[in-house]
């Protein structure tokens, strides 16, 4: 009797947890190498040079986030507040006066750069932060300037960063894919984590982080334990490599494997990453888990944390709404509550486990916003490509810096960044160098950067 | 290295612009320059007039100093000292012809400063060369390129070898291939031609009936009388239908904002189909779809159906939530440019929208000419712009009546007339009186009536054609030079007589006879292109869905300018032009690899061997239903988004969304495609979106295909099935595994295939000593997931171990085996349906459940049935039917295996 019991208990606890991968992880392992001869494309691969970073993880804030309400502290507004410029603001026909921004800005840490209020958390970690105060891109419109962001290009489909950079340095996991992108937003769509014409494997794989919902679809099987699927996917294979055989050296079929292979091993994987059941109390509480507003954001970035202890090369997690053309104050300080201390808590956490060095954080929307106020009424402001904001922290980057200014006008003047610099940059840190990382396709060598980026030197610790 | 780069950069950038001004500007002149103009100029102007403008107007640069000096088309900009003498200043003014800036004149302070600063001798530190300014289209030499020049039927080429070509396609594809010293690879094999046929004429796979026979036929017209079988096939509207529709952005919801059924597009789709069934001349076929209300016709149903047609314009994707009315019917005749112009012609007018389009000869003025044609017709898509309550979106009066139909043809029509004019009229009032709880209501009653059956999509001439201005910088409210109704200019040449549009109507029907002209250089090209596209998987011109100098050139002209003409001489017939193609050799050749040719043409641009490709998302669901026999003929009697309640926007919240893709059994064509949520498989595999043109589909791999195939229920349901079938139809292991493989892939299994099949069909039902079978480990499997899911978490240790003591107890006469309880388990309705699993839930907890955790549980248990009744059934069928489940089991896996193979995934 207690047999059977013991025999269906541990049968349960297999099963319930996910699946015994433990068994097959040796397996699994194997499996990547001996199935396509020791080359899968998402193996590790050599860097240009030595790497200040292994990872990147981009905090993508959909919708223009205004930097005067958060990283670009700018007394000159206050100064001519309400004046009119006479200016025909971008996209409009109205509105030019300058307007304040609606928070306080305070020195923050050792370095004494000022952060908006709206971000006490985030303040404690200024040290940390690069802020790139002149930042520039190339169009107003949401959804090519987030295309833009993400692949360096609006007219043509290219690959998404994250697919370079994987394309580059492989992936470090080889149960988890090497490019996750964490409830990508809608603008966009696909084109944001695309791998275009690089090989398939090194598309972004999508993660929906909400409740109720499997954060992969058919992450499950809900038939077959797993050594039975393992039998199964070990005869579907075995068909596969034998059409390999007679179709040598095509590689759909051998995209085809891999992707089974992964998409196995990731069965595995994947619930394990998203279990935090192991995570302190204290920890998760730090993120915001047990707070409303901060619940969906901080999971992603407690995630993130997660999967880049698993070797995730390039993860991205997304945070929409920040499209402020009315109701700016309220709705920027709810924004602003929604992200602070969840990515306050990333930081010291990475920091903590000795990661932040060699992870690159990014932060920032597609573009920025306008110094001037949306309409008479309105306690808004408009698009500005001209001249924006993000930082980065950690990978490399010095930290308790202000890169770049803008003029009164909202317009980049000095140490300006253009989203290509920016891309090249991020490249660096990871010993990528943005002009030799290239791909040939339709008879030319592309780049992420096409023909342009540079590397802000400036900014490098 | 870093360094010297980093330099190169920051020089022109950063220090030039110091160095001039601490040189050449006295410090008090910069001063003003920097605090009075500068902003001024950055403000104001910029956006239209600096380097990094979208569009340069004018061909003005003011963000650097010459550019300012020099200045555009109207001449300079600046003339230091000379304040009369300075344009900018009459345009600053508002008293010469040019007024700028447009939104509005400048505070007089500002423009005083402007003076003061010529006076001064304008000085302005900034030197950073522009760029080089715009120039105007040259339309004759845009004429030049050529796929603004009529095709024109080549002279066939005689190629050295005489014996290859079957026809002038292949001689003409040959020529291509000796040019450059290549040779097509040998023929297909019999099994993969028909496959490949098949799949690329009706999107199925033949069946395994249809591979014997045409294995067994060794006449040489087996392969011809195949084609003709299938181009008769309804089938074949089917998958070039969805052909259209990809390119006609078709869908069955306005997207956006404000994501409304469109309940009657299914209405246009059908004509799609039936169109391409019935092989419908091409050129009628787009005039039908741009001006099928305007057309004559001879007969009450040709008129339907010419009215239906133009539901082609009615589907697009607009923004029911702008709030600007102006912005918003430019924006709506905006889409229709598009999708006109990209699906018929392959061009992007659209790009001319705020400026003379970039790379292509076509000035604003073609876009304004199309736009006032759309402007004077009326877009009946059945919804409106932000009506006052969600309910109010759709309104049958804002559909296409057809004519000489009756609303009902069922026996209580006027019944049901009454009755609907009794809602319609209280739903206006409830409106006026901004009753919302009671617009809701009438609107869902109203739901619940049958759709009058004359309705479509559709347009309809507008009252009276309204008058079009160029929109400045695209901005509807910035009105410039009138433009009167008409077409793309450098199609034609100037001398070519075309129709001209009448006082009183809106042009459309001019546009129809201009887009299906035999002259038009274009739109048989496009299409001809199309085909082969659909047929290779890659165009002679790649970028089929843009013929512009930014698409790609074609790869062999005389190739495409042949088969052009060759569809218009045989009176645009779409079957006729596939016919061709498919019976011939280039088609037939095999996918073989050849290194020599490889080397030269690595993409296999020039055509010398066949591309293995990937079936579509709709063929691979298809196939499946197909070979499981469930694949139901014909369309949904109604649209499945209608009886939506009037109300509900398809969000992702809405419950009436459902996976129609893998619940339905109708083919994938038929299948509704909802913006913003595409079906789960048809997005795995590559479906376009649905609000743009799209000619040709992305293909990609990645593990969330993968996780599909083998886990999805779908699937799996169906190798159920299919294996069902098998057991009844087929005897022996050896004949099951060889009709299976027919059945998926088309061919039969290699001796080695077939051995290894068989093995393992044996492995799983006839599981070792020390393996569980399959049923034991279902069984288990079953009995984990009810418990986690009753107790909304996992199950601790001490409380499984107390469920499984009471169900030992409770089927105490079953035996000790995990397979036997779970047997005795799944016998048990109750346990599934009734109390038992309450009380097995109580027993976990040591407990009986009372009050609210019992009604949690129960809610818990409720959730869990509805999501696994299917799969209840199947088990318990399996526990009952004893071994012969494994058999079942067996096969089952072999379907399903032979699913996830690569080689389902590619035709060859």
């Amino acid at each position: 009797m207690s047999g059977v019991l013991q025999d269906r208990r541990s049968f349960l606890r297999r099963v319930s947890a996910g699946f015994g991968y433990t068994a097959f992880a040796g397996l699994a392992a194997m499996d990547s190498l001996s199935a396509n001869g020791g080359k899968s494309p998402l193996l590790p691969k050599d860097p240009h040079f030595e790497p200040k970073a292994k990872r990147v993880i981009f905090l993508f804030m959909q919708g223009g986030p205004t930097q005067y309400e958060t990283f670009n502290y700018d007394p000159d507004l206050s100064r001519h507040a309400g004046q009119a410029t006479g200016a025909k603001p971008q996209g409009g026909t109205s509105g030019n006066t300058i307007m304040p921004g609606a928070f306080k800005f305070l020195p923050s840490g050792q370095s004494g750069i000022h952060i908006s209020e709206v971000f006490p958390s985030l303040r404690e970690h200024a040290d940390d932060l690069c802020l790139l105060n002149a930042m520039h891109t190339d169009s107003p419109a949401h959804p090519q300037a987030s295309v833009f962001a993400h692949t360096g290009s609006i007219t043509f489909v290219r690959p998404s960063i994250g697919s370079w950079v994987v394309y580059g340095l492989g992936s470090e996991s080889q149960d988890l894919p090497g490019f996750v992108t964490m409830n990508p937003p809608p603008v966009g769509g696909a084109l944001l984590y695309g791998s275009a014409f690089l090989p398939a494997s090194f598309q972004g794989t999508r993660v929906n982080i909400s409740a109720g919902q499997d954060p992969i679809e058919n992450i499950q099987n809900p038939r077959l334990d797993i050594e039975s699927q393992r039998r199964h996917l070990d005869y579907v294979q075995e068909l596969n490599r034998g059409l390999l055989d007679r179709r040598s050296g095509d590689d759909q079929i051998e995209g085809v494997i891999q992707s089974y292979e992964l998409a196995f091993r990731m069965q595995g994987a994947v619930p394990r990453v998203m279990d935090i059941a192991s995570e302190p109390e204290s920890l998760r509480t730090a993120y915001g888990l047990d707070q409303k507003e901060t619940r969906t954001f901080g999971m992603q970035c407690l995630l993130a944390r997660r999967m880049a202890e698993k070797g995730v090369r390039f993860i991205e997690l997304s945070h929409r709404g920040w499209d402020h053309h009315n109701n700016l104050r309220k709705r920027m300080a709810d924004n602003a509550a929604a992200i602070d201390k969840p990515i306050a808590a990333l930081i010291s956490d990475l920091k903590q486990r000795g990661m932040l060095d060699e992870t690159l954080i990014v932060w920032g929307g597609e573009f920025g916003r306008s110094s001037y106020q949306q309409n008479d009424q309105a306690n808004g402001r408009r698009h500005n490509n001209r001249g924006y904001t993000m930082w980065m922290a950690g990978g490399g980057v010095k930290g308790g810096m202000r890169h770049g200014r803008c003029d009164v006008h909202g317009v980049a003047v000095e140490g300006r960044v253009h989203m290509h610099d920016l891309h090249a940059t991020i490249l660096h840190q990871l010993g990528l160098d943005h002009t030799r990382l290239t791909y040939r396709y339709a008879g030319r060598d592309f780049r992420l950067t096409d023909v342009h980026g540079r590397v802000v030197d400036e900014i490098l610790a | 290295m870093a360094a010297l780069r980093a330099l190169g950069i920051v020089v022109p950038a950063c220090l030039a612009s110091l160095a001039i001004s601490a040189e050449t500007v006295a410090p008090k002149d910069l001063e003003f320059f920097e605090s009075k103009i500068r902003p001024v100029l950055a403000a104001n102007c910029y956006a239209c007039h600096s380097a990094a403008a979208k569009i340069r107007m004018g061909g003005l640069s003011l963000d650097t100093r010459e550019g300012m000096r020099e200045g555009g088309q109207r001449g300079h900009a600046v003339m230091p000292g000379d304040v009369e003498g300075s344009l900018v200043l009459s345009a600053l003014r508002y008293d010469g012809p040019l007024k700028m800036p447009p939104g509005g004149r400048l505070p007089s302070e500002t423009i005083a400063d402007f003076e003061e600063w010529i006076r001064m001798g304008a000085p302005d530190p900034r030197q950073i060369k522009a760029q080089q300014t715009a120039t105007t289209i040259d339309l004759d030499k845009g004429r030049e390129f050529w796929a603004f020049q009529a095709p024109q039927k080549p002279v066939a080429p005689s190629p050295r070898d005489l014996a290859w070509p079957n026809g002038t396609i292949d001689q003409l594809v040959l020529a291509g291939l000796e040019e450059r010293g290549l040779r097509p690879v040998a023929d297909a094999r019999k099994e993969d031609l028909l496959r490949r046929v098949t799949l690329d004429l009706t999107g199925l796979p033949p069946t395994a009936d249809e591979v014997e026979a045409f294995l067994g036929d060794s006449s040489g017209q087996a392969y011809a009388v195949v084609v003709n079988r299938l181009l008769d096939s309804d089938r074949f509207g089917e998958r070039w239908g969805r052909h259209w529709l990809d390119v006609a952005r078709y869908a069955d919801s306005m997207g956006r904002t404000r994501n409304a059924p469109f309940p009657v597009a299914w209405k246009y789709r059908d004509y799609v189909i039936r169109s391409f069934n019935r092989d419908k001349p091409y050129d009628q076929f787009v005039r039908e779809q741009i001006a099928g209300d305007l057309l004559p016709h001879s007969t009450a149903a040709e008129r339907v159906e010419n009215q239906v047609a133009t539901g082609f314009l009615a589907i697009g994707a607009h923004d029911l939530n702008e709030q600007d009315v102006k912005q918003f019917d430019m924006d709506v005749a905006d889409e229709l440019i598009n999708a006109t112009t990209r699906s018929i012609l392959a061009l992007s007018v659209g790009c001319a929208r705020c400026h003379d389009h970039k790379f292509d000869p076509i000035p604003t003025k073609d876009y304004y000419a199309l736009a006032g044609i759309f402007r004077s017709s009326e877009v009946r898509s059945g919804l409106r712009r932000r009506p006052r309550f969600n309910a109010g979106y759709f309104r049958t009066d804002l559909l296409v009546q057809l004519d000489g139909l009756p609303a009902y043809s069922i026996p209580n029509a006027s019944e049901v007339r009454a009755e609907r004019e009794r809602l319609h009229s209280e739903l206006r009032a409830a409106e006026e009186n901004r009753d919302r709880t009671e617009c809701r209501r009438l609107a869902r009653e109203l739901g619940k009536l049958p759709m009058p059956e004359n309705l479509a999509m559709g347009v309809v001439e507008a009252h009276k054609p309204v008058p079009m201005r160029v929109n400045i910088g695209g901005d509807p409210h910035t009105p410039g030079d009138p433009v009167s109704r008409g077409f793309v200019q450098a199609l034609f040449p100037e001398t070519a007589e075309l129709p001209r549009i009448g006082e009183h109507e809106s042009g459309r029907l001019q546009l129809a006879e201009w887009l299906t002209r035999r002259d038009n250089p274009l739109t048989a090209r496009v299409m001809a292109n199309r085909v082969w596209h659909h047929l290779f998987g890659r165009g002679i011109v790649a970028t089929v869905d843009n013929f512009g100098t930014m698409g790609r050139q074609p790869t062999n002209q005389p190739l495409l300018d042949y088969l052009a003409v060759q569809f218009m001489d045989q009176g645009w017939s779409v079957k006729s032009l596939v016919r061709e193609i498919v019976l011939s050799r280039t088609y037939r050749l095999s996918t073989n690899f050849e290194q020599a040719n490889f080397e030269f043409d690595p993409d296999n641009t020039l055509q010398w061997r066949a591309n293995s490709r990937r079936l579509e998302a709709e063929s691979m669901r298809d196939s499946v239903l197909l070979v499981s026999g469930e694949l139901e003929a014909g369309a949904p009697a109604q649209s499945p988004v209608y009886g939506f309640e009037r109300n509900q926007l398809l969000n992702s919240n809405n419950r009436q969304l459902k996976s129609w893709d893998t619940e339905e059994r109708y083919r994938s064509v038929y299948v509704p495609v909802i913006r913003n949520h595409v079906s789960r498989l048809f997005e795995a595999f590559d479906f376009p979106e649905p609000s743009e043109t799209h000619g040709a589909r992305d293909i990609t791999t990645g593990p969330s295909q993968a996780l599909f195939m083998m886990n999805n229920d779908f699937v799996r349901r169906h190798a159920t099935v299919a294996a069902e079938r098998l057991l009844s139809t087929r005897q022996g292991d050896a004949e099951r595994a060889r009709h299976a493989f027919r059945q998926v892939l088309s061919r039969d299994p290699s001796p080695g295939e077939l051995r290894r099949a068989v093995t393992r069909v044996r492995e799983i039902r006839e599981p070792g000593p020390g393996e569980q079978s399959a049923g034991a480990k279902a069984a288990e499997a079953w009995l984990a997931g009810f418990l986690s899911a009753a107790l909304g978490r996992e199950p601790a240790d001490h409380e499984t171990d107390a469920a499984m003591r009471y169900l030992h107890e409770r089927h105490s006469g079953a035996g000790e085996s995990p397979e036997a309880i779970a047997r005795a388990f799944h016998d048990d309705e109750g346990s599934f349906r009734g109390n038992v699993a309450i009380e097995v839930v109580g027993a976990a907890l040591g407990d009986k459940l009372r009050g609210e955790a019992q009604s949690a549980t129960r809610r818990n248990l409720r959730d869990w049935r509805k999501a696994h009744e299917e799969q209840w059934d199947e088990n318990r069928q399996m526990f009952l039917a004893g071994s012969s489940s494994l058999e079942h089991e067996a096969w089952t896996r072999i379907y399903h295996a032979l699913y996830n193979s690569a080689e389902f995934r590619y035709r060859n």
